[in-house]
């Protein structure tokens, strides 16, 4: 064996590490590709090898190799191998080569999770932080739903280290397994205020990046963003949470006003130039949202175009040129986003955005263009295309004049191609286009020529010709190779020549063309085009030719094409062969009629009647479903057992979210889709291109004012129709059109003054209803030709939406989750047990319950923390409630009681019968706690400081409204318009009922109270601002110290585990209790025994053929610090009464020098709650329990309870095992039973701070002692 | 999020790459070349962010670079990163290598790339920028390879 290790580390010497590699292919620059196939025959061999180093050094080298290109993917076993290498210089070596080279579909990334696990549980730091690191390169959906407890647990590890990269790999995890992200959200929430920077960090980071893609969901975290801007020094920090605000401004622009101030005050003290522009971009963003509602915001708009002008105009000569070009691009990037909602602003510098294009920088230019395509107007459109076409000559490089070419095409087909005034301009720029060499944006050509062609019918006469051109000089497309691309306009012009070929003036000729051998050597989708239109062609021609007395040239015509198809019959493509011999044998037919002089161009013609209108690429989405037809409805009946089992269950928790977000939200819709509507019509009337054929909108059209005096159909024939394509004089041909425009425009202008003159004497006194518009608006420039853009075809009663335009594949869809609902027991993370799976009846309540308690050991960290800060909560609103009760002293001492009463009483009443489903409770004080925040803004003023302390104070008396209001607040509460505090509750309650008026006038009192209390800026109104509107559910665990001393602690899970339910429900007499051993000091244990005094009652079971009196031995013994649990069965007669048994642990502690004998005592107490099992039970089941009439009744009333009604209900579920049958409101119902066969049911009812529990049992004394056992939890709480 | 970080020379020679974002090898390579030839025929005083690489896809990115003498180090990021912060974290980068290898040069890149890549996962962990604080980055790189050397040192011991 030592021999071998010898060996291992002798060989190691002898081979190439990654230097020696390295300086190896440097030194065979010639043949590189074959030294490094030797080499990688070397590290084959070396993997074969047992010695971890040598396989390391191998893998190493392979990480190496697979950044030249090399694929490594053959070691990815070996990798494996490596990563799990106890040492860490191996381990990092593994973990770094499987980050560069696995993927989601490496198979060996499943052997991995076990090893992932272990280190991530490692004690040593590194070891976890490498694996995380991997891990976050490589997480598969697998990976991430196996380790997300891990790496939620790791959230809370003490070191910051661990921390911040567990917080940060969980954005991966959440990517992978959505299902994660409501169960870690509250911890990931918590991670914004870690004392650790780094961590803070990295927990912004993550919901940044989750917000970005939801912007919505996040919303209610804006208070504590807020928070964390004015208060962290973190530049990075700030950026992001800058950027996010950015994002969510458009949502809430209240928010914008809260945030101006502060951003202004860091635009002013950083001295940080990316901080400095992320403020401005952001602050850019608060304005366009909020001068969309107001237009005197439009002014501050203008201002910081005039900055952004500066920052792209000048440069600072103290700066290096390329900062300065960063802050031009940037200047113009910022510009771009203003540009989308306040176009006009921008417009004006277009002298500055048009010098950019001739900037040198292309990052630069391609911002440039971006802006212009915004920027265009009917009266500068040709002015720009004509620039860009300028720039488009003189661009080097296929990508930016691409670029350049997709610009003008976006540009100039923007919104239906409302500035276009002159068609045949734009046909001609198109038809210039073809000419550009190499571009790969010939389709993109092609299908403007088509749309325009289609839809513009006035134009059609003048594309044709242009097309017709095209044909005719095909060569000059098709001769080189590298205008591959072009070609498809060829497609296009073949199509328009064909299907309008009425306005070809001389088709024969086209026909010709069409039928060229060169033809051939086109893309087969394009000569098929071809062939289909020549027959279109051919109808016309025949059509015109039959005429004629002479047949011979319809003869004529026939024999070109039973000459020239025979081509495409052999061609390869079936499209172009199918279509080519069809036609022939047509053609032929033909023929052989002409022959005996029939007439028959009419029924050629015939065969391509009918015209063809563009249908809307969305139009069968949008078909209405007919009324009436329901499509999820059964046609047939359904098969009868799959009815209540399948959905009843399901109903517990998640019943109350559709019934009340439902109707709300087709309610906006339909305003919103009325709106829409609306505004589309109001559009279409402003366009005049826009001519629909039902009479309303002619309607529309003509009274529309400004347009009403243009005649309507009315070609200036003094623009020549026709223009040859290649223009002899080298002139581009749109130019000309560009000067034509020109003057067509003064004369038009001169036309209309005069008329207008003329009107004006004629209509002095006539109706004053026309608008005199400047002298030169965008609307006075008339169009060169009336022309008809045909709209795509929709549906009737199309559904107008835009919610088809996400895409289904983002992964982040799945993310978009609404975070502030309540967890429910289901959504739990998946946790491997450390013991063998129990099965019980209800897997996964039970299975959620199990897991969360052995999770808890590892938790402790956090649970501490989180306790302390329930603790703080607690306090808080004891102190409140002191102040309350001091405050009702004072005041109306007499009525207070009679009031509360009343008022209490219908409230509970009416919630416990009613079944209409008000929106749960929380969600609705979420809402209106940042309602509260946002609306109760008096702008914090001055420092920072002073912000913190103005926000803090805010949040204060929130938390009260929403303690205070939310039980019988109303689902319809408004919650836009009312700023001040007092007047929003005055506001509530006057939807409130009468019975309710002086509760609620009490209730304002104390809001009033409180609110000038912490106007006073007491210390304790600071610490509220950190209360979280929610608390998450607090961790709950079922072990409680059983005993401890200096050496060992003992941890019985509150002995509710009840294992086999089968063997339980036979003789219904056995308990299961899991007892966790901790070693505490630095010895080892062991010969540990475990013996319990029986009672008559219930008895510790030993193994056959011991004594009563003999102790257990527990299966293991304990090195120091280590834990480990043990399991014991009781059995019990009666189960009905609690029990208290005593009971010795003995164990012998082992030093190095000594053994000494040590015996610890403990009680172990079993509750009757230990004797329920949860399990799950129907309404309908648990209604005919009730109705039943066996079971006695019996109540409890709480007192003083001041946690919300889900976590009361969570609490009663896992400390008492019942499980909820039905939640409504405030008021839900639950059942549990014992093992032997007894049913508990409760009503558990809340109104205010009092809880009211009935409870329903068969055994009496089981039901009083677990309702004991209930008030019990929550006194201590 | 970042989508994929490389260092390549004034020939294109690759001396790291990190792909956040899976693909194959002779993708990576092409990226690399585009990456390269979009970046270095550009002039030294035009600006440091660039659009339009084909194959790193997507309007929403953009390559962002710095030029240190024979070396570039380009970061390609999304809009959710912040330009200017990502060139001032390259800035941190180079910073820390210049401190972690003492002068760095070309040559340390060359031969130590494993330790580059190990310098990285302190700064940015699977696209996501994890420590810009260069002290904090410099003490965990070190205390990591005092680890391995210990582990070194107790091998041959």
């Amino acid at each position: 064996m030592a021999l071998k290790i010898v060996k291992g580390s002798i060989d190691r010497m002898f081979d190439k590490n990654l230097q020696d590699l390295v300086r190896g292919i440097r030194n065979h620059k010639e043949d590189e590709a074959k030294y490094i196939s030797t080499c990688i025959d070397e590290i084959k061999q070396e993997l074969k090898q047992d010695n971890i180093a040598v396989k390391a050094n191998a893998v190493c080298k392979l990480t190496y190799l697979q950044m030249l290109g090399y694929d490594v993917s053959w070691a990815a076993f070996n990798i494996v191998e490596v990563m799990s290498s106890s040492k860490f210089t191996y381990k990092r070596i593994g973990y770094l080569a499987a980050s560069q080279c696995f993927h989601e579909s490496t198979d060996v990334i499943m052997l991995t999770t076990n090893q992932i696990r272990k280190d991530l549980s490692s004690p040593n730091q590194y070891d976890t932080g490498v694996a995380l690191t991997g891990l976050s390169c490589f997480v598969t959906p697998d990976l991430a739903r196996d380790l997300a407890n891990d790496i939620m647990t790791l959230m809370s590890h003490t070191k910051p280290y661990i921390r911040k990269k567990a917080v940060l790999i969980m954005y991966k995890v959440f990517l992978k397994y959505p299902e994660s992200l409501r169960p870690a959200f509250p911890r990931l929430k918590e991670k914004l205020e870690d004392p650790d920077p780094g961590v803070q960090s990295a927990a912004v980071n993550v919901i940044c990046e989750l917000a970005r893609r939801n912007p919505k969901n996040y919303l209610s975290l804006a208070p504590l963003f807020f928070k964390l801007m004015t208060s962290s020094t973190n530049n990075w920090v700030l950026i992001k949470i800058i950027k996010l605000f950015g994002a969510l401004t458009p949502l809430e622009p209240r928010l914008g006003k809260k945030l101006i101030e502060p951003l202004t005050n860091l635009i002013h003290s950083t001295s940080a130039m990316s901080l400095l522009y992320e403020c401005v971009n952001t602050v850019i963003a608060v304005l366009i949202s909020l001068s969309s509602g107001m237009p005197n915001h439009s002014a501050s708009i203008q201002l910081c175009v005039q900055k952004l002008r500066i920052l792209i105009e000048d440069s600072d000569q103290n700066c290096e040129p390329s900062v300065n070009a960063c802050m031009k691009y940037l200047g113009l990037l910022a510009m771009s986003k203003i540009l989308k909602t306040h176009p006009k602003s921008v417009q004006s510098h277009k002298d500055l955005i048009l010098q950019c294009l001739d900037d040198k920088d292309e990052s630069i230019r391609l911002r440039a263009l971006d802006l212009l395509y915004g920027m265009v107007s009917k009266k500068n459109l040709m002015e720009i295309v004509k620039k860009l076409m300028l720039h488009v000559d003189k661009a080097e490089g296929t990508t930016y004049r691409d670029e350049l070419l997709t610009k003008i095409i976006d540009i100039c087909s923007q919104s239906n191609y409302q500035y276009i005034t002159n068609f045949e301009w734009y046909i001609s720029i198109l038809v210039e286009l073809t000419r550009l060499e190499g571009t790969r944006h010939g389709h993109l050509i092609a299908s403007q020529m088509l749309d325009v062609a289609i839809r513009v019918k006035a134009i059609r006469v003048f594309a044709v010709a242009q097309m017709a051109t095209l044909l005719d000089n095909a060569h000059l497309l098709t001769g080189n190779v590298q205008r591959k691309g072009i070609c498809e306009v060829l497609y296009a012009a073949a199509w328009i020549c064909g299907e309008f070929s009425e306005h070809l003036d001389n088709p024969t000729q086209t026909l010709e063309a069409m039928l060229r051998p060169k033809v051939a050597t086109l893309p087969g989708h394009i000569q098929a085009v071809y062939v289909q239109n020549a027959a279109k062609l051919f109808a016309t021609v025949l059509k015109s030719q039959e005429g004629n007395t002479d047949s011979t040239a319809a003869q004529e015509t026939s024999q070109l094409m039973i000459d020239r198809l025979p081509l495409f019959v052999q061609s390869a493509n079936l499209e172009v062969q199918e279509r080519a011999s069809c036609i022939l044998q047509l053609v032929k037919y033909i023929q052989k009629l002409q022959q005996k002089d029939v007439e028959i161009a009419e029924e050629v013609i015939a065969l391509f009647a009918g015209e063809l209108n563009p249908v809307a690429p969305k139009a069968q989405k949008k078909v209405p479903v007919p009324e009436g037809l329901d499509l999820d409805a059964w046609i047939n009946e359904p098969p009868s057992e799959s009815e209540s089992e399948d959905e009843q269950p399901r109903a517990i928790f998640a019943k109350e979210e559709p019934k009340h977000s439902r109707p709300r939200h087709t309610e906006v819709d339909e305003k919103e889709l009325a709106k829409r509507r609306e505004a589309r019509k109001q559009e279409q009337a402003n366009n005049p291109f826009y001519i629909k054929s039902s009479p309303s909108s002619q309607k529309v059209y003509q009274e529309a004012p400004g347009v009403e005096h243009i005649p309507v159909v009315q070609i200036d024939l003094s623009v020549p129709l026709k223009v040859p394509v290649f223009c002899p004089t080298g002139l581009p041909m749109s130019d000309q059109y560009v000067k034509l425009e020109e003057e067509r425009r003064q004369k038009d202008r001169a036309d209309k003054k005069k008329k207008e003159k003329k009107k004006r004497k004629e209509k002095r006194s006539g109706r004053g209803k026309r608008h005199d518009s400047g002298p030169e608006s965008e609307e006075d420039i008339t169009p060169a030709h009336m022309v008809d853009i045909v709209t795509e075809e929709m549906p009737e009663n199309a559904l107008p939406s835009d919610d088809d335009d996400k895409d289904p594949n983002d992964p982040h869809k799945a993310l978009d989750i609404d975070l502030d609902k309540p967890l429910a027991d289901s959504e739990k993370l998946p946790v491997r047990s450390h013991r063998a799976a129990e099965v019980l009846k209800s897997p996964a309540q039970d299975g959620d319950a199990e897991s969360a308690a052995s999770q808890e050991p590892k938790k402790k960290s956090s649970k501490e923390k989180r306790e302390k800060k329930k603790d703080k909560d607690r306090d808080r609103k004891k102190s409140k409630e002191d102040k309350k009760k001091k405050k009702k002293h004072k005041h109306e001492e007499k009525g207070e009681d009679l009031l509360g009463g009343q008022a209490e009483e219908p409230v509970v009443q009416s919630e416990a019968t009613s079944e209409v489903a008000a929106p749960p409770t929380s969600t609705t004080a979420e809402v209106s706690d940042l309602d509260f925040w946002l609306s109760n803004a008096p702008v914090p003023s001055n420092t920072q400081e002073a912000a913190t302390v103005v926000a803090a104070a805010e949040a204060a008396p929130t938390s009260e409204v929403a303690s205070g209001t939310a039980p019988d607040s109303e689902p319809d509460e408004p919650k836009d318009t009312e700023t001040e505090e007092t007047k929003s509750s005055k506001h509530k309650k006057k939807k409130q009922k009468k019975e309710k008026e002086e509760k609620e006038k009490k209730k304002k009192k104390k809001h009033h109270h409180h609110h000038h209390h912490s106007d006073g800026g007491g210390e304790e109104s600071v610490q509220n601002g950190t209360v979280e509107e929610e608390e998450p559910l607090p961790p709950m665990s079922n072990y409680c110290l059983l005993a401890e001393n200096s050496y060992i602690k003992m941890m019985m899970e509150d002995a509710d585990k009840v294992n086999d339910i089968q063997g339980n429900l036979q003789d219904g007499s056995q308990v299961v209790v899991s007892v966790i051993f901790e070693n505490k000091c630095d010895s080892f244990l062991k010969s540990m025994e475990f013996n319990v005094l029986d009672s008559l009652n219930s008895k510790l079971q030993r193994p056959e053929g011991s004594g009563p009196h003999d102790g257990l031995t527990v299966p293991f013994q304990l090195p120091p610090g280590v834990s480990n649990e043990a399991r014991f069965v009781f059995t019990m007669q009666s189960i009905i009464t609690p029990q208290k048994l005593k009971g010795t642990l003995t164990f012998i502690v082992k030093n190095e020098d000594s053994s000494t004998h040590e015996k610890l005592d403990f009680k172990l107490h079993f509750t009757c709650t230990s004797y329920l099992i949860s399990t799950p039970c129907y309404s309908d089941a648990f209604a005919k329990l009730l109705e039943s009439g066996d079971l006695k009744c019996s109540s409890v009333k709480l007192e003083g309870v001041v946690m919300p009604f889900h976590h009361l209900l969570a609490r009663i579920c896992f400390r008492h095992h019942f499980s909820v049958v039905e939640r409504i409101d405030s008021c839900a119902s639950m059942y549990s039973r014992s093992i032997q066969d007894h049913h508990v049911c409760l009503l558990v009812k809340t109104s205010g701070q009092t809880v009211s529990i009935d409870a329903k049992c068969d055994e009496p004394t089981l039901l009083g002692n677990v309702l004991d056992e209930i008030k019990q939890t929550f006194s201590q709480c | 999020m970042i989508k994929a970080i490389l260092i390549f020379n004034n020939h294109g020679k690759p001396r790291l790459s990190k792909f956040y974002e899976h693909y194959n090898e002779d993708t990576e390579q092409q990226i690399i070349r585009e990456t390269f030839h979009l970046v270095s025929k550009r002039d030294e005083n035009v600006c440091n962010f660039l659009e339009g690489g084909m194959l790193i896809g997507g309007s929403d990115y953009k390559l962002i670079y710095r030029h240190y003498a024979t070396l570039y180090f380009v970061f390609c990021v999304d809009s959710s990163e912040s330009e200017l912060g990502i060139l001032d974290l390259i800035q941190v980068f180079v910073e820390t290598l210049d401190k972690c290898f003492e002068n760095v040069c070309e040559l340390d890149l060359i031969f130590h790339v494993d330790k580059v890549h190990n310098i990285l996962a302190e700064m940015v962990m699977g696209g996501m920028v994890l420590e810009t604080n260069m002290n904090e980055i410099i003490t965990q790189v070190d205390a990591q390879n005092k680890m391995e050397k210990s582990e070194v040192t107790s091998v041959l011991a």
